[in-house]
């Protein structure tokens, strides 16, 4: 039993560790387009040859014993591993010690890349909203002014989505609202997340960014993309029923035709 | 009081290993719930916090007269009726069954008018106007929610030791129950003693006008 | 309180007579465990009969699933799952599995029958207690049931149930009106349950130890029950008043999690000043203590198996109890990993992701030990002793995935991906019910005074331990390629080229979900034709080894056991067997 125990364990292992090394395209993350997406990748690849290596020693060795275990005669005399719980607890104090101290020290700086500094002020600014079971884009618009937000008078059949208040509110007058976000390449994106019922949350992973969309919060998030294409932006924050069709698009494309885009929105 | 007395208390007339903190199981228990109930009254006072500090039109309504006065006299009250309950062990300990017989009633007592006084305050309140998530003077309705839920479970709590007071003292008389019984629900009693001198500086105090 | 403390020997101890006595309102600890283990198999079945549901939807989202309109004529019409339906299978297999089944079969179920035992106690320090813990558990059992027949159905908001999906009633959603009440209820009263079960351990644990049994000689799985039982205390006590915080939402009108300017159909809300935030805080508050309740039992009772069949000690049982209590300890401060992309401040990441990472400490410590302990044995290969090894195995593999999750920088990417479900599968669902099975093969011969067949144990174990593997292991990589959880189906570009992994992760989950029948096969076999079992069919040391299989119902038949040796002593040099139990008055002469 103990050697089928070794063999079929190695297998486990192998084939296991085989699809994480020969992953291929389809069982992978997407290509990165974000600026600070390679640190988040570093810290990936970093972790997972950590936890690689742990991961093929402690089946492998738990392996090694297992079929040494299995092979001994009737009389063998037990033997206690040597140096008792000592080297146990100094090496998992060491190795993961240390490597927890190199994770977070070196995570800390790119989390602190992502989250805690101040935004470009070239950054472009788009206001976003969160539903069952939709996103929707607002820009400021020619004035570069948004204007504000009235929940009481959101109306999914006439279209304001954000609850716009035009006929009073001058700033709201020439926002611009989309369905789909679009935004230029190289430069600096600064979102303002809203959800007007249940939490949401925003993810699009080639730009390696995730952030919840709370109810009663407003809520930040910046990035620049730095590759052209059609990315999806995901729900992945259970909202109700629709949760699993709650998608829109991220478009990046270059500085000309985004305001080529952006004056065909605001011409509608 | 030496490790025989101890275990023939506990009945295990040294049979079995000595507790390591020295006090038989019910007391023990009694102690594991008081700090459970101490991370429930937490949780709901840092529920409290949390909304408090997040609100930007907190209400202030506590006047001195009547509601800080009303929050003082309870609060005698319940003092008082801590000091009436380490009587009562202390007779009991010292074998004076009727002295601490007579000491469980005065708590008991103590407690029902702290929770008469207690009721008479929410009735006043609520024919104010104040609700779970009603405001009458315009401010954040979360006052009201915060308001009765925290002082509702130590209202419970303080009812349920009356009831439990009673019981233990109707029992001690006839020697259903014994001290280590009024012991144990001293801890109780004490507990709630203790979760109001957070409540009212919390709730009352931090609210006064 | 006049039954502040049992009393062994001295007291008058009578058997119970009479059905109802004897096995339905018994104070007897062993029947109670016997009842928590009971209803703990019910509702594993039930939790997985569900998963099976939810995997062939995701396989094949159009299936019709014969029968399955008659169960729920609005969640299935056409035998075809409805999104809300899946949604709500999977809150209710997530529920039920994480309180009815791993907080209870592993802690209540078996702690509940050893404990005492293995302490040399006659019964738990409060017998009516421990009765009225079950049946609160039980009611807590039937309200969570009640939300499949109330109307609307059950809950759609997952196990985590966070506000305000949860919080404002029926307009969010089927199955938000009565389901998610019943559900709040239901949980509510689980915690009491618990709380009252913890009670009963700890004085248990601390005042009914029989003489010589000193806290050092506690076999693994009394100091894991212990242990687990102060976490319990203080987490279920935040989970009480969160539910009822959250009843008040839905039922009273109260804004504890709703914000003001909430819409839903148009309507605005009359909600305000609440936070949905409050509610993460207050349910990750438990929620993470609540994971490691889940696994410690199980950590114990492996721990407690494997030296019995190396046939020599454990590594380090010292140490181990050091990695188990700081596990506990830990694990209050580290709720915030769940809420790395929640909208709090940036700055608590880095805060909770540091004690995320210090518990990887103890448990690779432990799991060190374990490994080492298998070093130089000649073991035994009976089903709980593979059981042990497979749960080595697991446990190292979802404790790994652990280590991505653990960072924000990473989970900013792999937050709610399937690489999330991979790792909370593997040392949950895998490890923790290995722990279970490793269990009841070991003390099946005890509780019942019969010897399971080993034959179809070792075919139980092959087939799960591989099957486990198949299950989870893709879904880390379908997780690293970003596809997202709790979706009903996938239905857009990105997702579908994915389908495929999820096909073959539905059929090794139907697989493995039919090789446990051969676990409930051997359960019912056992009970009614298993070979009788001796007092000490594995030849182990701890003290319900020293009494009858089945014990009597006072344990040790009137005896006050004296401890003399410490829990493990296997293969000690110059003993007069391979192995001295713990009431043995052997003394050895040291080589």
């Amino acid at each position: 039993m103990g050697k089928t125990f070794t063999i079929v364990l190695v297998a486990i292992t192998v084939v296991s560790a085989a699809f994480f090394i020969f992953h291929g395209q389809l069982l992978w993350l997407p290509e990165d387009v974000s600026v600070h997406g390679p640190g988040i990748d570093h810290q990936l690849m970093e972790t997972m040859v950590g936890t690689g290596i742990l991961f093929l020693l402690g089946q492998l060795v738990l392996c090694v014993f297992v079929w040494q275990s299995s092979g001994r005669k009737e009389g063998w005399k037990p033997r206690t591993f040597p140096g008792g719980p000592k080297p146990m607890v100094i090496s998992a104090i060491l190795a993961v010690g240390l490597e927890i101290l190199a994770l977070s020290f070196v995570g800390s700086k790119v989390w602190a890349g992502m989250y805690m500094n101040t935004p470009d002020s070239q950054a472009l600014h788009i206001d976003v909203q969160a539903g069952q079971f939709a996103f929707y884009f607002r820009y400021a618009g020619p004035d570069s002014k948004f204007g504000e937000l009235h929940p009481e008078k959101i109306n999914q059949a006439d279209g304001n989505f954000f609850g716009l208040d035009p006929r009073n509110d001058v700033a709201a007058r020439d926002d611009v609202v989309t369905a789909t976000m679009a935004i230029p390449v190289d430069r600096p994106i600064q979102l303002t997340m809203h959800s007007q019922d249940v939490i949401h949350s925003f993810y699009v992973r080639e730009l390696r960014i995730h952030q919840d969309i709370v109810p009663g919060l407003m809520i930040p998030l910046h990035f620049t993309a730095n590759k052209t294409g059609r990315f999806e932006i995901a729900c992945t924050q259970l909202c109700g029923l629709g949760h699993y069709e709650m998608r829109a698009f991220l478009e990046v494309m270059p500085q000309d035709k985004f305001d080529a885009w952006l004056k065909q929105q605001e011409s509608q | 009081m030496s490790e025989l007395e101890l275990s023939a208390e506990t009945g295990h007339a040294g049979l079995m290993e000595g507790s390591p903190y020295g006090i038989p199981s019910g007391k023990l228990a009694m102690w594991c719930f008081v700090l459970s109930d101490a991370v429930t009254f937490s949780a709901l006072l840092f529920a409290y916090g949390y909304l408090r500090v997040g609100s930007p039109d907190w209400s202030t309504p506590f006047l001195f007269s009547p509601s800080i006065v009303n929050g003082l006299v309870m609060t005698f009250v319940l003092l008082s009726s801590g000091l009436t309950m380490l009587a009562s062990v202390e007779a009991a300990k010292a074998g004076h069954t009727a002295a601490g017989t007579r000491w469980l009633w005065a708590t008991c007592a103590l407690g029902a008018l702290f929770a008469v006084l207690h009721l008479l305050e929410w009735r006043r309140m609520i024919e104010e106007g104040w609700g779970l998530f009603r405001n009458p003077t315009g401010g954040s309705t979360e006052f009201g929610a915060a308001f009765f839920c925290v002082t509702g479970l130590h209202l419970l709590h303080v009812v349920g030791g009356v009831f439990a007071l009673a019981i233990i003292a109707l029992g001690f008389r006839r020697g259903k129950y014994n001290r280590i019984d009024v012991e144990v629900t001293g801890i109780y009693w004490h507990f709630v003693d203790l979760v109001w001198m957070f409540v009212f500086p919390l709730v009352y105090l931090m609210n006064a006008k | 309180m006049s039954e502040a403390a049992a009393h062994p020997a001295v007291h008058q101890h009578t058997a119970p007579t009479g059905f109802i006595r004897k096995y339905v309102f018994s104070v007897d600890h062993k029947v109670i465990g016997l009842q928590y283990y009971g209803l703990a198999i019910v509702a594993v079945v039930i939790g997985m009969a569900l998963s099976w549901l939810m995997r062939l939807h995701l396989g094949w989202a159009t299936l019709p699933i014969p029968g399955l309109e008659k169960l729920s004529p609005a969640g299935a019409p056409g035998n075809v799952m409805t999104p809300e339906y899946y949604l709500s299978l999977m809150t209710m297999h997530g529920t039920i599995m994480v309180f009815f089944v791993l907080t209870t079969a592993p802690f209540a179920g078996f702690g509940n029958y050893f404990l005492p035992i293995q302490v040399g106690a006659a019964d738990m320090a409060f017998p009516r207690m421990n009765m009225m813990s079950f049946w609160v558990t039980f009611v807590a059992f039937l309200a969570l049931m009640s939300a499949f027949f109330v109307p609307g159905g059950p809950p759609i908001s997952g196990w985590t149930a966070y506000a305000p999906l949860s919080a404002v009633g029926q307009t969010s959603g089927p199955g938000e009106g009565w389901g998610q009440t019943m559900w709040a209820v239901s949980i509510a009263i689980f915690c009491v349950g618990q709380l009252l079960g913890s009670l009963n351990f700890i004085a248990t644990t601390l005042d009914l130890r029989t003489r010589g049994m000193s806290l050092a000689r506690l076999p693994l799985s009394t100091w894991a029950w212990f242990i687990t039982s102060v976490i319990g205390l203080m987490a279920f006590a935040v989970l009480l008043p969160a539910c009822i915080l959250l009843i008040l939402d839905r039922t009273a009108g109260t804004s504890f999690f709703l914000p003001s300017g909430l819409v839903f159909g148009d309507q605005m809300l009359p909600h305000s000043g609440g936070s949905p935030l409050l509610w993460q805080h207050l349910f990750w508050f438990f929620g993470h203590p609540e994971v490691y309740i889940a696994i410690l039992p199980a950590i114990g009772i492996i721990s407690h198996i494997l030296p019995a069949f190396l046939r020599k000690p454990p590594l380090g049982p010292r140490v181990l109890v050091g990695c188990i209590a700081s596990i506990g300890f830990l694990s209050y401060m580290v709720w915030g990993h769940h809420m790395f992309v929640s909208g709090m401040n940036p700055f608590s990441a880095i805060l909770f992701s540091v004690p995320t990472l210090v518990i990887t400490i103890p448990a690779t410590i432990a799991t060190l030990l374990w490994i080492g302990s298998v070093y130089g044995s000649r073991m035994q290969f009976t089903t709980a002793a593979l059981f042990c090894l497979g749960f080595i195995s697991v446990f190292t593999t979802g404790g790994l995935s652990g280590f991505f999750l653990a960072q924000p920088t990473i989970d900013t990417y792999l937050h709610a991906t399937y690489f999330v479900v991979a790792h909370f599968h593997f040392v949950m669902a895998v490890a923790a019910i290995f722990g279970m099975f490793a269990g009841t093969y070991f003390w099946m011969p005890k509780m019942v005074g019969r010897m399971m067949n080993e034959t179809l144990g070792k075919i139980h174990f092959w087939l799960t331990f591989v099957g486990v593997y198949c299950i989870f292991m893709p879904m880390h990589y379908i997780g690293l390629a970003g596809n997202v959880r709790r979706y009903a189906a996938f239905t857009d570009n990105f997702l579908v080229p994915l389908i495929p992994v999820h096909k073959f992760i539905t059929i090794a989950a139907l697989l493995t979900g039919a090789a446990q029948f051969l676990f409930l096969f051997n359960l019912i076999w056992t009970r009614f034709r298993g070979p009788k079992a001796a007092d000490n069919p594995w030849g182990a040391t701890s003290l319900e080894w020293s009494t009858t299989s089945p014990p009597p119902f006072d344990n040790f038949g009137g005896r006050q056991l004296v401890v003399h040796q410490e829990a493990y002593l296997y293969g000690v040099e110059g003993a007069s067997a391979d192995f001295i139990m713990q009431t043995s008055s052997e003394t050895v002469e040291k080589p």
